[in-house]
């Protein structure tokens, strides 16, 4: 069933003005319930401004979007719920911090809910542990965490509010390997927990290849496409020529399978390339 | 080959902030015998996870940090003699990883004029340094814009400009690409580059991502405070256990070679492009 | 949105206002608003209005300009109006009720005051609308450069100002992150009471502070690295020289308030 609908989806900036700029551009699209989905596109290509008409931060300047069946700016009273339930997490989310202690700062979305204290005790400290933040990280102050420690508070921060769709811009900006791939992993597992829609803002072709279900691709405020995954790394020309880089072991299969290699069209991830490669390269020994 | 970044048996804490930290035991050095040389006209990338100490080794080429043992000099110069501190500086200039707060000015070239206005360069002489500066960067059309108007690439570019108006011998990057879009990154990386084999500037870049490490000439990796590797880029990351253990990538080519050796195919782990790989596997295929 | 606001009101294009040196620039507006204030007769309020229409038309700056800077302040006109218009008794009463009383002296003044203003403000905002905030704080600089004789940090000073310039689009920017940021938590930001209201915006200036204050460090940093020491022993990028035109801008400054004094001095 699809959770989020967009219609001919519009929105242009300062418009009437010489700085006019259409940066969503008659977007249709249907996203499904419990997807792990990854956004991709240049800096400019309006993804981030897609983003958040999702939970009602802009309104479109034309098209309607739908979460769950119902327009969102058919009431505006409703927005505030809309929030809720399609919660967005900013680039570098550590900067909203601000309350004494983890603790409270992660119930704050929660406390804007209306919730009972037991309730958003629960959820706290449910959504803490899925991040692997320890019970005594909660009661100091969210300042006197490390950089990885600060961005899982905030990040909680809005996971708590239990959304249906949750998305994410860039969570994995800035930290080192170890802690993208933690962070990602964590994140999945949100995800599965949760039964909800995560919706991956991201550079990194190789994090969205691993960790996601579906693409999203913007190309200058249009939708290029939505399709699964291995479905998008098929068509890596069409990606470069767009100017989006395409995992390694993508381009490197594609190329291989140019020459005349006999290599399945969906790899791109290391371990998948290396299952193909080792199966292809048994199946010669074998007749010699 | 003449040395210009000379590290003698480095140590390093930083000043206890607590009265717990007052224990040896709770505030462990950051920097544990860091003893290294860097060649004059090199390109040396420095590796390693957050908290590894690597950022703190950067701050003692320029003197913004002192050791608590051990020396560090740069071209000849003892960093702990105060006198010499404005010549150290003037000699390795650094850049940082937030483009928006080491940019002074309102204007882009008055911002690169900063560091000369500073060490009291004639204004005739500030206006060809600031012109060239700009033009090596590749951003003398942008000279009158203001910082705000730009993109982060472009902003991380002014700023490298700032720092080449000093005419330094050296520049030390300190992860200047962790906060831009992969364009961005695209177009520090090659001004690096151009600075250093067109004018033979020393460059020492921090960073996380391992295509910008393989780049380098050399790669070093830190880890809890001590040199841990230090070689060519192909013999660092053909390493791919240790580097996992380390917390840190490879990239996925190397990783699949590497995969493909331990299933016990003859073939070199030290591939670290895409062509070199695609090389290998094809080479691989038609020996069976 | 905050972005939206327009910092520092200079329109750039390039007329014979904008090439002015702009320590001359700054030097001559104080001319003119001394000259409005010492004037205190209608024909001097004529003058004033010459040398505002002219300097509007050397500015090549459109009227549009001037309506917008003068547009906000309106409300402060009126009132100044009536505060002059009901308190001041002079003359003929015109009319009466209760204790409310105006005069012709009272009709008089707040003519004279409101065409003071608007001459005051229009003049006054070409030197914004004609010069960068960076060459204002430049020629502030170099204007207060007597003051370093009696230890009057100048180069401080003009150095907070240039950074604050630098920096208040980018907090500004900053601050429109952190409000859609809480408000995608359910933050309520425009609604509520007053006490409700000024505890919403603790969410939003705690992490602007915390922001201010690391960006604040973060700067100092990078600015020792481009040894930075203070004022001393620095040379500058831009010189500013003082050409002919703008002597000559200062000898028709100082005419007109020579021929203002001549006509409050003859209608006395």
């Amino acid at each position: 069933m699809a959770i989020l609908k967009t219609e001919g989806l519009t929105y242009t900036y300062s418009a009437g003005t010489p700085f006019e700029k259409t940066a969503v551009d008659h977007v249709d699209l249907c996203i499904e319930e419990n997807t792990m989905i990854g956004v991709i596109g240049h800096t400019g290509s309006g993804k981030s401004t897609l983003m958040q008409h999702f939970n009602g931060l802009l309104q479109p300047t034309s098209g309607k979007i739908f979460l769950e069946n119902q327009d969102i700016w058919a009431d505006k009273s409703r927005l505030r719920d809309v929030r809720f339930q399609v919660g967005l997490v900013f680039q570098y989310p550590e900067y909203q911090l601000f309350e004494e202690t983890v603790f409270k700062d992660i119930a704050f979305g929660p406390r804007n809910m209306g919730l009972g204290e037991e309730e958003i005790k629960t959820r706290v400290l449910e959504t803490a542990a899925m991040l692997g933040m320890e019970r005594e990280l909660l009661e100091r102050s969210p300042f006197a965490l490390s950089g990885g420690q600060k961005r899982r508070a905030a990040i909680a921060g809005v996971m708590a509010m239990r959304p249906k769709v949750l998305i994410l811009d860039e969570p994995c900006a800035g930290l080192d390997p170890k802690g993208r791939n933690l962070m990602l992993s964590q994140i999945r597992e949100y995800q599965k927990k949760t039964q909800s829609t995560v919706l991956l803002v991201s550079h990194s072709m190789e994090d969205v290849a691993e960790f996601t279900q579906k693409l999203l691709v913007m190309s200058k405020a249009k939708l290029f496409c939505y399709e699964d995954t291995n479905q998008v790394f098929r068509r890596a020309d069409e990606l470069r020529q767009l100017g989006l880089r395409v995992p390694q072991i993508a381009s490197v299969m594609q190329a291989l399978r140019k020459k005349g290699m006999p290599l399945p069209e969906d790899l791109y991830t290391v371990e998948s390339a290396r299952e193909a490669l080792l199966t292809l390269l048994r199946k010669e020994e074998t007749p010699c | 080959m003449e040395k210009i970044i000379k590290a003698e048996h480095l140590v390093f804490r930083y000043p206890a902030d607590t009265e717990e930290n007052q224990k040896p035991a709770e505030n462990p050095a950051v920097l544990k015998d860091v003893s290294l040389e860097i060649e004059k006209g090199s390109f040396t990338a420095v590796l390693g996870h957050n908290g590894s100490g690597k950022s703190t080794f950067a701050k003692h080429i320029n003197a913004i940090l002192l050791p608590e043992s051990g020396k560090m000099f740069v071209d000849g110069l003892d960093t702990s003699d105060e006198t010499l501190l404005f010549e150290i500086r003037q000699k390795a200039g650094m850049v940082f990883q937030n483009p928006d707060n080491q940019i002074v000015a309102t204007i882009v070239e008055e911002d690169v004029a900063f560091a000369p206005e500073n060490l009291g360069v004639p204004p005739d002489e500030i206006r060809q340094r600031v012109d060239d500066a700009l033009k090596a960067v590749n951003m003398y059309e942008y000279r009158n814009h203001a910082p705000t108007q730009l993109s982060g690439g472009q902003k991380q570019r002014v700023a490298i400009a700032g720092v080449i108006a000093m005419q330094p011998e050296c520049i030390i990057l300190d992860e200047p690409t962790a906060m831009l879009d992969p364009q961005g990154r695209q177009e520090v990386m090659q001004t690096i580059r151009k600075l250093n084999r067109e004018q033979g500037i020393t460059v020492v870049l921090i960073t996380h991502y391992m295509e910008e490490a393989a780049l380098a000439d050399r790669i070093v990796v830190i880890d809890d405070g001590t040199v841990i590797l230090d070689d060519v880029p192909k013999k660092v990351f053909s390493q791919v256990d240790k580097m996992k253990e380390l917390g840190l990538d490879v990239p996925q080519v190397t990783e699949l070679a590497w995969e493909l050796k331990k299933a016990g195919y003859p073939i070199s782990t030290e591939i670290i492009t895409e062509e070199e790989c695609l090389q290998a596997i094809e080479n691989l295929y038609h020996e069976r | 949105m905050l972005k939206d606001i327009t910092l520092g009101q200079y329109f750039p294009i390039d007329s014979v206002l904008h090439r002015l040196d702009p320590r001359f620039k700054i030097i001559n507006t104080m001319l003119f608003i001394i000259m409005l204030f010492s004037g205190n007769h209608y024909l001097t309020l004529v003058i004033g209005a010459v040398f505002v229409v002219m300097a509007q038309m050397l500015s090549k700056v459109p009227l549009k300009m001037s309506w917008k800077s003068l547009k906000p302040l309106l409300p402060v006109l009126v009132f100044t109006a009536v505060l002059n218009l009901v308190f001041i008794d002079t003359g003929n009463t015109l009319w009466e009720w209760r204790f409310l009383k105006i005069t012709e002296g009272g009709i008089n003044t707040s003519i004279f005051m409101i065409c003071r203003i608007i001459l005051l403000i229009v003049g006054s905002s070409l030197l914004t609308y004609t010069t960068s905030p960076i060459l204002l704080t430049d020629a502030m600089e170099s204007l207060m450069s007597p003051l370093k004789k009696i230890n009057f940090p100048v180069h401080e000073m003009a150095m907070m100002m240039s950074i604050a310039l630098r920096f208040i689009p980018t907090l500004l920017e900053e601050t429109d992150k952190i409000m859609s940021a809480q408000k995608a938590r359910g933050a309520m930001l425009d609604n509520g009471k007053l006490m409700e209201r000024v505890k919403a915006m603790v969410p939003i200036l705690v992490p602007l502070f915390v922001s201010a204050f690391r960006r604040a460090e973060e700067l100092a940093t990078a600015m020792e690295c481009r040894c930075y020491r203070g004022g001393e022993g620095r040379t500058r990028l831009r010189q500013l020289k003082a050409a002919k035109r703008d002597y000559i801008s200062l000898i028709i400054c100082l005419l007109f308030l020579a021929l203002t004094v001549t006509i409050n001095i003859i209608f006395s």
